[in-house]
């Protein structure tokens, strides 16, 4: 007896499926946000640069952004607020083999975390760390923090903010990072070159990703939606690769400087660590 | 497609062709994937999904060209496109 054949239907899923936590989605992130636009370059960057996944850590700490550890399936770790990169660190160190990712907010890396940052890139830890730079902290609801623009509006600067801002770009290549970009969500393409040459940049790297917080910052500012500001970033970024970062201040509502500033050798905190060892071993005792 | 400047090669190069999937339910009609289609594909469609996001529809498929843009610039992991011809073409479930 012959059976009627049922034609094979190949199950679709998104390409990204594989290194995606697919169970948790729908994410938290509001309509419009860019941090999903962020770890989509970031999951493409990964693919790109050919390292091993099970060798590849990422490290997250409190914020709206610091969720996208739990959307990723890699070996993931959501720390506490502002410690992700003296987590990673200790990662990076006890097991030298790790590839180690830093995914987190301004706020989380800057504020509270902004010691471990610059003496994570003056020491040239072997890391690469990502900023989604929202200019504000989302999560609680839109506080003014250290990227924040001055005179921007915010939930604890109602009439403006008083405080100029850091310049991320800058602050990472003063304190001693080997590899510096910036782009905007709106530039997917060149963000997940950047994010794939971070990843297989030798020492500190850091990459800085300007994006929308329609929810608090953008509507406090009267900047409009999500889409607004993606074309707001694609009428005002200006691409300047090897510019001195000094010169690559935001101001509220200003043209944003995108490309690739530094990308340097320089011995790592491990290289150093390698070669006190053999000189020990190489001596007579 | 329309040209600015009819490419000298275009009788001997093949575009390639694209077909665009949307996990409906993923979407929250950012409307990102409608603005920055290079060529025009995506449009805001009268449907919405079950939390009242209005979502995307190929009003002009024929023109997709694979690129991948929407793809990647989705921030819900939503859309995505794959070659038109070959295995790929079923319907997703
Ligand atoms: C020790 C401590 N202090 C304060 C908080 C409250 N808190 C949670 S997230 C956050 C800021 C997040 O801002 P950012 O890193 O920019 O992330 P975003 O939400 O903007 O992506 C703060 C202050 C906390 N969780 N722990
Ligand atoms: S509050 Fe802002 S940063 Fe947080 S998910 Fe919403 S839009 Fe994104
Ligand atoms: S794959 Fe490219 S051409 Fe096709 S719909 Fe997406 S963005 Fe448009
Ligand atoms: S970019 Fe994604 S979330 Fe936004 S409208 Fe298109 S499919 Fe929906
Ligand atoms: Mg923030």
């Amino acid at each position: 007896m012959s059976q009627v054949e049922k034609p094979t239907v190949v199950p679709l899923e998104h390409p990204r499926e594989s290194l995606l936590r697919e169970e948790r989605l729908p994410h938290i992130w509001c309509s419009g946000c860019g941090i999903g636009t962020a770890l989509n370059c970031f999951i493409g960057a990964l693919e790109r640069s050919g390292l091993p996944l099970d060798k590849v850590a990422i490290v997250s700490g409190i914020g709206c952004t610091g969720r996208a550890a739990g959307y990723i399936k890699l070996d993931s770790f959501h720390t506490t607020h502002g410690r992700a990169i003296p987590f990673a660190t200790g990662l990076r160190l006890a097991n030298p083999e790790l590839k180690v990712v830093i995914f987190s907010g301004d706020g989380d890396l800057i504020a509270i975390g902004g010691n471990h940052f610059i003496h994570a890139a003056r020491r040239n830890i072997d890391m690469t760390v990502i900023c989604v730079n929202n200019f504000n902290y989302g999560m609680t609801g839109g506080q003014a923090g250290p990227t924040t623009p001055a005179m921007a509006k915010t939930a604890t600067s109602p009439y403006g903010n008083s405080e100029h801002p850091f310049n991320l770009p800058y602050l990472a290549a003063a304190s001693g990072a080997v590899y510096v970009a910036r782009w905007t969500t709106l530039h997917v393409r060149r963000l997940e070159r950047a994010l794939t040459e971070a990843l297989l940049k030798e020492g500190f790297s850091f990459v800085e990703v300007i994006s929308p917080c329609p929810t608090y910052f953008d509507r406090m500012n009267r900047l409009g939606e999500g889409l607004d500001m993606m074309k707001f970033y694609r009428e005002s970024s200006e691409i300047a690769h090897g510019l001195d970062p000094r010169k690559a201040d935001i101001d509220l509502g200003g043209k944003i400087i995108v490309g690739k500033f530094i990308d340097i050798e320089k011995p790592t905190y491990l290289d150093f660590q390698q070669e006190i060892q053999a000189r020990m071993e190489g001596e007579p005792s | 497609m329309n040209y600015w400047r009819k490419p000298l090669d275009i009788e001997r190069i093949k575009l390639p062709r694209g077909k665009v999937y949307l996990i409906e339910e993923r979407c929250k009609g950012c409307n990102f994937c409608i603005e920055f289609c290079p060529v025009g594909v995506l449009a805001a469609s009268e449907r919405f999904n079950a939390k009242g996001y209005h979502l995307p529809y190929p009003q002009n498929e024929e023109a997709c060209t694979n690129c991948g843009l929407c793809e990647v610039i989705c921030p819900e992991f939503a859309i995505y496109s794959l070659p038109r011809d070959g295995k790929e073409e079923e319907p997703r479930e």
